[in-house]
């Protein structure tokens, strides 16, 4: 269940970066596509009746089913990348308003 | 039009992912991962666990058996700070930006006792990464925030950035210096020379902890100069 | 249980991404995306997985919130000058 809603948060935000103009708002669908990458990435590795690999306690780890902890580790990389990709494009996005005054990108003209 | 031609797009998008992944032998369904078959069924048995020493599972795979892809992390996250200060930053000198609004006294003096908390808890959950979940990536972001606080709270403050900046430039050498030891004293890059203890000790897990503690003070200088960047402008002759 | 709470949580995220896309004011959707990143650490958590759990909870509420409000405050700063 978990996977559909993360498939069709993924195309949303894909349909959000097509249909806007403004910048600021694609920034917010592209953030929207990744909150729903790393969803479906982690329901890959869940296993029913599984627990979170921690050891807790000193009797070790035999006989106990865990959940797959390599998602985990991929999705981890993958949201501190995602911050660092929003700061730089909201770094030009506000240099771009500085310079012709409007967020929209259809008014913004290029002059070679 | 080209509305519809979107949500056409978007729609035969999704329609064609569901019913690739649907019914397919090689996609496990939701629930039904078997771990024998995966690699990680190894990294789960005791004899590794032991070899490794750290009680976190996720910290031993991020640090430990995929450390150069963390190193990679480490340098993306570098070169969107180095871009914001380039785009944002100017060579004179800086103020901080006027804003309609002014907080007042409580506000500035309040925010101080919460500071200490609040970089309490980002270096406790630093120096545990390999005990209960966290690491150095969301504890260097709590220290962030730390700063974060100060910034929002009053309307004349800048922290060091020289220091920040200096500080990021030690840890991110650091990192590599510890791979390279690695290298020296025993057979690759970023292998474990420190003694491992039993899993569940605070000095446990060998070179782990020290990483994690690099990571995090560079994440969290990297992120206050970020802000400091967004939060301030040119000083107007 | 975890059926319904899962089925629950899914509709909630959809209806907010949607509201976030389509969305007249800025700042509006600056805080749906805000409501939406917390939901996710809900179904992360759901999931077992408490080290995604807890980066996604810190970075998506203080941090790109903050960068998002930072950014349209210099508009505002524009529009009164």
């Amino acid at each position: 269940m978990i996977q559909y809603i993360a498939i069709i948060l993924f195309v949303l935000g894909l349909y959000g970066l097509l249909v806007n103009r403004n910048s600021i708002k694609m920034i917010i669908s592209l953030n929207i596509m990744e909150i729903g990458l790393n969803l479906f990435i982690i329901s890959i590795g869940f296993v029913y009746d599984g627990i979170a690999p921690i050891i807790t306690s000193s009797a070790g780890s035999g006989g106990l089913i865990f959940v797959d902890p390599l998602p985990q580790a991929l999705v981890l990389t993958a949201i501190v990348i995602g911050v660092g990709t929003t700061a730089l494009a909201l770094a030009i996005a506000k240099s771009i308003y500085v310079k012709h005054n409007s967020f929209d990108l259809n008014e913004v003209e290029e002059t070679v | 039009m080209k509305n519809l031609f979107a949500l056409f797009g978007s729609l035969l998008l999704a329609l064609g992912i569901i019913l690739a992944l649907n019914n397919n032998t090689l996609f496990p369904s939701f629930g039904e991962a078997d771990l024998t078959e995966r690699v990680s069924g190894e990294y789960l048995t005791q004899d590794e666990i032991d070899a490794l020493g750290s009680a976190n599972i996720v910290t031993s795979i991020v640090v430990g058996y995929r450390g150069f892809d963390t190193l990679g992390e480490v340098t993306v996250l570098f070169i969107s700070s180095l871009g914001v200060a380039l785009l944002l930053g100017t060579s004179a000198k800086q103020k901080r930006l006027e804003l309609n609004f002014k907080p007042n006294f409580m506000l500035r003096v309040g925010s101080r006792a919460l500071f200490g908390f609040i970089l309490l808890t980002g270096i406790y959950i630093i120096l545990h990464g390999h005990l209960t979940p966290g690491g150095g990536f969301p504890g260097g972001v709590m220290i962030a925030s730390a700063i974060l606080l100060l910034y929002l709270a009053d309307d004349q403050f800048r922290a060091k950035i020289k220091g920040f900046k200096i500080l990021e430039s030690i840890s991110g050498s650091l990192y590599v210096i510890v791979g390279l030891l690695g290298m020296l004293l025993a057979t690759y890059f970023l292998q474990n020379f420190l003694p491992v203890g039993t899993a569940g000790d605070l000095l446990s897990a060998g070179v782990i902890p020290v990483i994690y503690i690099l990571i995090g003070l560079k994440v969290g200088s990297e992120i206050s100069g970020i802000i400091d960047n967004f939060l301030t402008e040119e000083e107007a002759k | 249980m975890f059926d319904i709470i899962s089925l629950v949580i899914g509709v909630l995220l959809l209806v907010i991404a949607f509201l976030a896309i389509n969305s007249k004011k800025l700042i509006q959707a600056v805080l749906f995306l805000s409501a939406l990143s917390m939901l996710s650490v809900v179904a992360f958590v759901m999931m077992k997985a408490p080290d995604v759990a807890i980066t996604e909870a810190v970075i998506g509420s203080g941090l790109v919130t903050s960068l998002f409000v930072f950014t349209l405050l210099s508009v505002r700063k524009g529009e009164t000058k």
